[in-house]
């Protein structure tokens, strides 16, 4: 079997910042990724866009360009379509190659560069057809060119007005974008405003993104709830209160966003320590300053260690890979301070959008009859009951339920239930948890299973 | 609807749907090219057997599972279209049983 030095764990911003600066430093690198050519979400499909396309999706997206160039001239061995199914202790990983076959790689290091999923945002309705997150258009945008032209925006983030942004370069505006911002959250946010100044070009950005969209006569509907997601097989319309007005659009799309949070799979299944982040209402691992877990030799780039956005992905990616270099011999640590100067610099607007743009309480905290685990079909009203029937936490909500046991493996439900479940038991999330990981993080056949090179076989007892 | 803009079908290449044939470009994954042919159900789920499409896009929440050349669970998101691939609806599980 290959050994490593590094391996790496996604090919979006973080991970290709990592493997540049980890070959740089003359650490023999491999990274896996699961998309079939690098950029992670943010620069999906980067190497191939066309130039039109691109200009329509901002010089931040184009920035991507050359971080992909850099990376492809690094000697890392990159492997894409790599689909990580499971690490063991001794950090030994298994990965499926675009489902044909499993093959695995040791490594001295290993760095999570994983990213960020969209946060669950359970509401009545949101399981019709027609209804994708706002960052699944995006994806479609970024790698297709497609594009909605009936869709409704709901819900709260800078995501929101980039997505409904690009849209409207595109000549297909959303049809309205609905608010879940509370009138009274920009005076609350406002007192991070001065820090945030520091990093002003994210804000510039924001209200810039605004101005175009209110001059286009996209409506904006604000301090909306109760919200609903009508149709039978399919998105019919979108119900909702905005200022205690009641309104109806009719629609065949709609795109959900309620902020990102890490994708915790992986370090789930090390066994890493999370805890509760509260500004940002998701777990994050647990990490020192050069963001290593508390599983030795461990590592989280990019969103997965909190989500920073690009900017921060590439630096974490790089201070990373640089204390690696520090771990195996090399003084790399007047870099790494340069690097943390610039860190705290990037996040200095994240207290106020994170203020700002908290997650609504009603997708936090659904009601009873609002479904939560989307692949068994359990309501929040199940989990409630469940509780009450003495199950304390998320595994064993799971084992009475099958909550969080269907394909997905409780991705989209498992920060839902343990936030339903503290709600209901009127305790603190961390100690509530999560559900424990366990491989194979993503559906394997058991062909492939059987087609990997076995150990010999032991034929004396043990 | 879903629509190309500022772009157009270059390297054409066929894909089947329920028995229907689709032009898609090639490097499209599986679930853009159903979407852009109009379909929005991909699935029925195991439990109620509602009818459901994509939501992530990004391989993470299992919705756009479709079955692909009579291998079931594929995930149409992170699967890129192929000339000629025969692509269904997946039913639900107990369904598939007695088929």
């Amino acid at each position: 079997m290959k050994t490593h030095d590094v391996a790496i764990i996604g090919a979006g911003p973080a991970g290709m910042a990592a493997a540049i600066e980890a070959t740089r430093n003359g650490l023999s690198t491999i990274i896996l990724d699961e998309n079939p050519a690098p950029g992670g979400q943010i620069y999906r499909s980067i190497e191939t866009v066309p130039d039109q396309r691109a200009a329509l999706l901002g010089p931040e997206y184009v920035s991507g360009r050359s971080l992909a160039a850099d990376f492809r001239a690094c000697s890392a061995e990159y492997v894409a379509a790599a689909t990580v199914w499971n690490i063991d202790a001794g950090l030994q990983i298994h990965y499926s190659i675009a489902g044909k076959g499993s093959a695995q790689v040791t490594a001295g290091s290993l760095i999570i560069a994983t990213g960020a999923i969209e946060r669950p945002t359970p509401m009545p309705g949101w399981t019709l057809p027609g209804v994708t997150t706002a960052g699944a258009l995006q994806v479609l945008l970024k790698a297709q060119g497609a594009i909605n032209d009936d869709v409704v925006l709901v819900g709260s983030g800078p995501l929101l007005y980039l997505v409904a942004d690009q849209m409207l370069k595109a000549g297909n505006a959303p049809r309205a974008i609905v608010e879940t911002v509370p009138s009274g959250q920009l005076l609350k946010a406002a007192r991070h405003l001065p820090k945030a100044l520091k990093a002003f070009s994210y804000l510039r950005k924001g209200l810039s993104m605004m101005r175009r969209l209110s001059k286009a006569g996209v409506p904006v509907y604000g301090d909306a709830s109760s919200i609903v997601v009508e149709g039978t097989n399919k998105v019919e319309a979108v119900r909702f209160l905005s200022k205690g007005k009641q309104h109806r659009i009719e629609t065949t799309g709609v795109g959900l966003h309620q902020g990102v949070i890490p994708n915790q799979q992986i370090t789930r299944l090390l066994g890493c320590e999370h805890h509760w982040h509260e500004s940002q209402q998701c777990f994050v691992p647990a990490l020192d300053d050069r963001f290593e877990t508390s599983v030795e030799g461990v590592f989280v780039a990019g969103d997965g260690a909190g989500i920073g956005g690009a900017v921060s992905a590439v630096l974490r990616g790089r201070l990373v890979a640089m204390r690696i270099a520090e771990k195996n011999g090399r003084d790399t640590r007047l870099e790494q301070r340069a690097i943390q100067v610039q860190l705290a610099q990037d996040a200095a607007v994240r207290p106020f959008l994170e203020t700002l743009y908290a997650p609504s309480p009603e997708n936090i905290v659904p009601a009873d009859d609002v479904m939560v685990c989307r692949c068994e079909e359990i309501s929040a009203g199940q989990i409630r009951h469940a509780v009450d029937l003495g199950a304390p936490g998320p595994n064993q909500v799971k084992s009475y339920l099958r909550c969080g046991m269907g394909p997905c493996q409780g991705r989209m439900c498992g920060t839902t239930v343990a936030t339903i479940i503290a709600e209901h038991r009127q305790k603190d999330i961390k100690e509530i948890d999560y559900y424990r990981i366990r491989p194979p993080l993503k559906p394997l056949a058991l062909s492939e299973l059987a087609s990997i090179e076995s150990e010999p076989t032991r034929h004396t007892p043990l | 609807m879903f629509k190309r803009v500022m772009t157009e079908i270059r390297n054409p290449i066929h894909i089947e749907f329920e028995g229907q044939t689709i032009t898609v470009e090639k490097g499209e994954t599986v679930a853009a090219a159903l979407m852009l042919a109009g379909h929005g159900k991909f699935r029925e789920s195991s439990v109620t057997r509602e009818d459901r499409g994509p939501f992530c896009l990004m391989g993470v929440c299992f919705e756009c599972l479709v079955e692909i050349d009579g291998t079931p669970n594929r995930q149409a998101c992170m699967t890129l279209a192929e000339d000629g691939m025969k692509i269904r609806v997946q039913k639900a599980a107990f369904e598939e049983a007695t088929r």
